[in-house]
Formats: structure tokens, C-alpha cells, sequence
């Protein structure tokens, strides 16, 4: 599996990250060299195997519905960089 | 040093129920040996909000209600735990300014159980890392020797517990980083079955691997640090209702005639430091002393581990960290143009290497085109690694292996070459995969006097019987009691 500067341009932007030259060269590097390992992974035949995403068996945990105080808005929006009184504030999105 | 910092939990619990020491005095001398902040182990000290904490405890001892053995001692929280109003950073400069208006479950359990915490301690960025270094507020020296590594990614949690700047601490484990750095720093740390301790207020790094667990002097700390942390919460989905929970500790009898302890030879092969070897193998002998049966087996898959792992928890973690855009909490970006400019101002310039790396990989390996040979891939090779695990239970009760292939590397040496580093975690990463429980203790010195580490890895909900075959192996060894010449160290 070859990394190209393409496809790390492609994830940098669907990660939302933009890396220097430099940083693109050293990144895009390493990336071949750590995807280029985990292609060991293609020794093994898995056609028959059932991807497994939980170790447990767990299905449809349920919980009684019951009503409980949410935060206070005022103390949520006290962590956020910018707020107002009610929201939290980003440059304008829609004209 | 202080005597008293040298005793266990167990045993300054005892001494604070007896009325021989009080709360706020150990309390101010666990804050006085963090004061200048030895090993640079902790981010934050709380000094003030733990000496109140302290006198409120020790006026309801007075009225006899000490809720636990562990009642009133002094004890550290890793920075991506949540406790409310303290600062959570995650060793992440993109949390700067966070302060969590809740506390996390485990934390709540544990303050249940009448724990001080004198400070969140240093980590990895995220506990993206295997030796601390990552760390936005660097990186923290390993008390047996500062040009070292105390491991990751809770290297501030082993570094603090093993200098005797606190009795214990709480880490978190994905992919071993309770137990690598318990290993480099000579104490006992242990990984809990998933599902056991409550992940909600643990900042998500790889949501299906994650758990909160002890670091601490010994095995005994360790079960009745667990009796408090593990309870199923509502507040977590994949909570899980633990058989026995709370009933670890008065469960330790060191009896381990019978025991059936399986040594995978996979994990004995090339590239383990025949030191490392020799002092693991020794722990055998010590077991098969007090009459436990030792056997070899295979564990074909090993090969894999260390990609399927990668593949797996950078996947959740490239998922996870997309919460941290500059909108919500923490740290933005001090110029942009529009949304998504702020969004990725704010995440280039908040980010450090490391998270970027396993954020890219992670968002590579989800991709479409990708997906596939690689996430999918993984999915159905963590399958064949839970059934290995399940056929080496079938014939044994407790495996043992090295925790990590050295002993402590020197600083600086690792984050140069990133797959080196991450191939150093093969002996724990498959432990997280399977969802089993894990323990790592120390068995033993190098020719440099570094602290080695021996790991047992048990069925799920096998913790009874991790913890006992630890402790029955300190009671006939004191590789436990080591301390780092000088203890807590400026």
C-alpha cells in the first residue's frame, strides 16, 4: 500500500487539519510505514469470520425512563471559548 | 522520607481508622512531597480544595463512619477523568480552560469510598503514547531514573505512586497504559474487565477499549481500589454488572495450590530482553512453589495484535477527538476565517503530533475504499484473537507474559520513530481487544536497576483470581516494596 500526498491531503481534510510542508512530507512517511505494517493482517484468511465490534454480547440495554434535572445552561456554556447568555457563538454560517 | 509515605494504602488506611495518624496531616504531607512537583507527575495540584476535603472526612471519622479501607488516603486522578471544577486537559493544549461541571462515575465511587485527591496527573496527550512525552505540559521523568521514561500513557499516575508523592493513583488503560508504565516505574497497576468501571466522565481516546483502573503499591491496594471503582452505572451502555463486585479484597488468601498458569511461548521470542525474560520466567517458579501448575501453550495470533489494534483504536479515537472543534469547550484558535477555517485552526494548531498521526490513521482506515481492508479487516482478526484468548482459558487459569519487551527507554528516544513505539505495546494491546482483565507487577531488576514488570491476563470478570495470584506472589517476594533511591524527587 503506497500513502500518496494525495491521500493524506484527502484525510487531512476530512479530519479537519491542515499540516505544514514539512509536517506533510515527515507525516506522509510515517503513515506508509505504519500502513505498510498492518498489511500483515492480509496473511490471515478471514473470509469466514464475522467482524466483531463488542466483546460482549450486549443488545438493547434498556433503562427505566425516568425524568432527571439537566445541566444548568449557564454552567455549560462557561467552558465554551466564546458564548453569549444562550449559545455558544461561530462566525456566521448562512447569509 | 517520611515513613508513613512509604506504607501501603491499606495500611495508612488502617492507621487513620485507628486514630494513629489523622487525614489532613497525611494529607499535607502527601502535598508536601508534590509540592515542587517531582517528575513533573502531576498538571494540576489542588492543594487547598484536598486539605478541606481532608478535615471534612476526618470530622465524620470521628462519628465512625469510615466508608471503605481506603477511607481518607491521599491519592492522585489521571487528567482525563473527569472531577468537577478542577481542570481536565487531557495533556492537550485544546482543552486548555476546560473545567468539567460534573464528576465522573469512577470518581464519584471513589469519593464514595472517602478518597482525597491531591491532583490530576500527567499523561500522555489524550493517552495517545507509550512513554509520556506526548504530554502539552511535558514530559514526566521516571522516579528511578529522570533520563528515563516513566512509560504511558498514564506516566504521571505510575511516575506519582512510585516516587511515594501519593499512595496510589487511577489511570486509564486502551491499549496498555495502566500497566506499561506500572511496569517501568516498579508498581502494581491493574487493567479491569471492560465494562466493569464506568467510562462516563473518562475523556473517550478508543471508546470499546478504554477502562479507568488502579496504579499502587501492591496487589491488596489494587483489589481495594477495585472494590470501590467497579459497580454497573446507567450513565454507560456498556456497563457491565461485575459477579462478586466489592468482594475482592477479603477474597485474597495467596492460596494458588491448583492454579493452572499458562506461559504463551509467542511471548518469550525475539526481541524481549533476556532480562526481562529471565525475572517473568522467575515469577513462575515463584507460583509453582506455592503449588500452582505452570504449562506452555500457543498463542498463534500474537503477529497481529499490535495492527489490529492500531487500526481499531485509532479508528474510534479519529471519531471521538472530532467532538474538539473550538465551539463547545476548551481552546480556540485565535484567528480564522468562517466555520470551517475556525474548526481547522482551531485542530491543527491544538493538536500535537502524535494525535494528529492516529487521528489521520484513523480517519485513512475508515475511508471509503479503505474501509474494508483495513477497519473490517481488523473487526474480524479481533475475533480470532478473542477466540485464542478463549481456547488458552480452556486449558489454564491465568496467563503470563512480560509487559513490555524492555525496561524503560531513555527520553527523547521514541517519538522519533512512531512504529517502534507502538510495536513496544504488543504484550498488552491484545488484552483491550478481548476485553480482558490485566495486571502488571513488578518481578525483578535490570543491571541498570530498573524496575521489570510481569503481566497476568485472566478470563473476563477473572479478577479474583489476577489479583490473588499477585498477591500470593508478594508474599514471598519484595519486588513490590522497592522505592526509587530518594523517593519523591524535585
Amino acid at each position: 500500500m503506497t500513502v500518496t500526498p494525495e491521500i493524506v491531503d484527502y484525510i487531512s481534510e476530512l479530519s479537519r487539519l491542515s499540516l505544514e510542508p514539512e509536517e506533510k512530507a515527515s507525516m506522509t512517511a510515517q503513515l506508509e510505514q505504519i500502513v505498510g505494517y498492518m498489511d500483515v493482517l492480509t496473511q490471515l484468511d478471514t473470509a469466514a469470520v464475522e467482524p466483531l465490534s463488542h466483546v460482549f454480547p450486549l443488545k438493547n440495554v434498556l433503562r427505566e425512563d425516568v425524568v432527571v434535572p439537566s445541566r444548568e445552561r449557564a454552567e455549560l456554556l462557561a467552558n465554551a471559548p466564546v458564548p453569549d447568555e444562550e449559545a455558544f457563538l461561530v462566525p456566521r454560517t448562512v447569509d | 522520607m517520611n515513613e508513613l509515605l512509604q506504607c501501603t494504602a491499606l495500611e495508612l488506611g488502617a492507621a487513620i481508622r485507628k486514630g494513629e495518624v489523622s487525614i489532613p496531616e497525611v494529607t499535607s504531607l502527601a502535598l508536601e512531597a508534590a509540592g515542587a512537583n517531582p517528575n513533573n507527575a502531576f498538571i494540576t495540584l489542588t492543594p487547598e480544595a484536598a486539605m478541606a476535603r481532608a478535615e471534612e472526612l476526618q470530622k465524620h471519622l470521628a462519628d465512625g463512619s469510615a466508608s471503605s479501607p481506603l477511607y481518607g488516603v491521599p491519592m492522585a486522578v489521571k487528567d482525563n477523568i473527569c472531577v468537577q471544577d478542577v481542570p481536565a486537559t487531557c495533556a492537550s493544549k485544546i482543552l486548555g480552560g476546560f473545567r468539567p461541571p460534573y464528576d465522573a462515575t469512577a470518581w464519584e465511587q471513589m469519593l464514595a469510598g472517602g478518597a482525597v485527591s491531591i491532583g490530576k496527573t500527567n499523561m500522555d496527550e489524550f493517552a495517545m503514547g507509550s512513554t509520556t512525552e506526548t504530554s502539552f505540559y511535558g514530559a514526566v521523568q521516571n522516579p528511578w531514573d529522570t533520563d528515563r521514561v516513566p512509560g504511558g500513557s498514564s506516566g504521571g499516575s505510575a511516575a506519582a505512586t512510585a516516587a511515594r508523592t501519593c499512595w496510589y493513583a487511577l489511570g486509564s488503560d486502551t491499549g496498555g497504559s495502566i500497566r506499561q508504565p506500572a511496569s517501568y516505574c516498579g508498581v502494581t497497576g491493574v487493567k479491569p474487565t471492560y465494562g466493569t468501571v464506568s467510562r462516563y466522565g473518562l475523556i473517550a481516546y478508543a471508546s470499546s477499549l478504554d477502562q479507568i483502573g488502579p496504579l499502587a503499591r501492591d496487589a491488596a491496594d489494587c483489589a481495594a481500589i477495585l472494590d470501590l471503582l467497579q459497580k454497573k452505572d446507567p450513565r454507560d451502555g456498556t456497563s457491565l454488572e461485575m459477579p462478586g463486585a466489592g468482594t475482592l479484597l477479603q477474597s485474597l488468601t495467596g492460596d494458588v495450590r491448583g492454579l493452572k498458569i499458562g506461559i504463551p511461548a509467542e511471548c518469550f521470542g525475539d526481541g524481549l530482553d533476556p532480562q526481562v525474560r529471565k525475572a517473568v520466567l522467575e515469577v513462575a517458579e515463584v507460583l509453582k512453589r506455592r503449588g500452582a501448575v505452570v504449562q506452555e501453550l500457543s498463542f498463534p495470533v500474537m503477529k497481529y495484535v499490535v495492527p489490529t489494534y492500531y487500526i481499531i483504536a485509532c479508528a474510534e479515537a479519529s471519531s471521538n477527538l472530532s467532538r474538539f472543534d473550538g465551539v463547545k469547550y476548551g481552546w480556540r484558535a485565535e484567528e480564522y476565517e468562517g466555520l470551517t477555517d475556525l474548526y481547522q485552526k482551531t485542530r491543527t494548531q491544538g493538536f500535537g503530533t502524535e494525535v494528529k498521526r492516529r487521528i489521520l490513521l484513523g480517519t485513512f482506515v475508515l475511508s471509503s475504499g479503505y474501509y474494508d481492508a483495513y477497519y473490517r479487516k481488523a473487526l474480524q482478526v479481533k475475533s480470532l484473537i478473542r477466540d485464542a484468548f478463549r481456547s488458552a482459558f480452556d486449558s489454564c487459569d491465568l496467563l503470563l507474559t512480560p509487559v513490555a519487551p524492555t525496561t524503560a527507554p531513555r527520553l527523547g528516544e521514541s517519538l522519533s520513530d512512531p512504529l517502534q513505539m507502538y510495536l513496544s505495546d504488543i504484550y498488552t494491546v491484545s488484552v483491550n481487544l478481548a476485553g480482558l482483565p490485566g495486571l502488571s507487577m513488578p518481578c525483578g531488576q535490570d543491571d541498570k536497576g530498573l524496575p521489570i514488570g510481569a503481566q497476568l491476563i485472566g478470563p473476563h470478570f477473572g479478577e479474583a483470581t489476577l489479583l490473588n495470584a499477585a498477591f500470593g506472589y508478594q508474599q514471598d517476594t519484595d519486588w513490590h516494596k522497592k522505592a526509587p533511591k530518594g523517593g519523591a524527587r524535585a
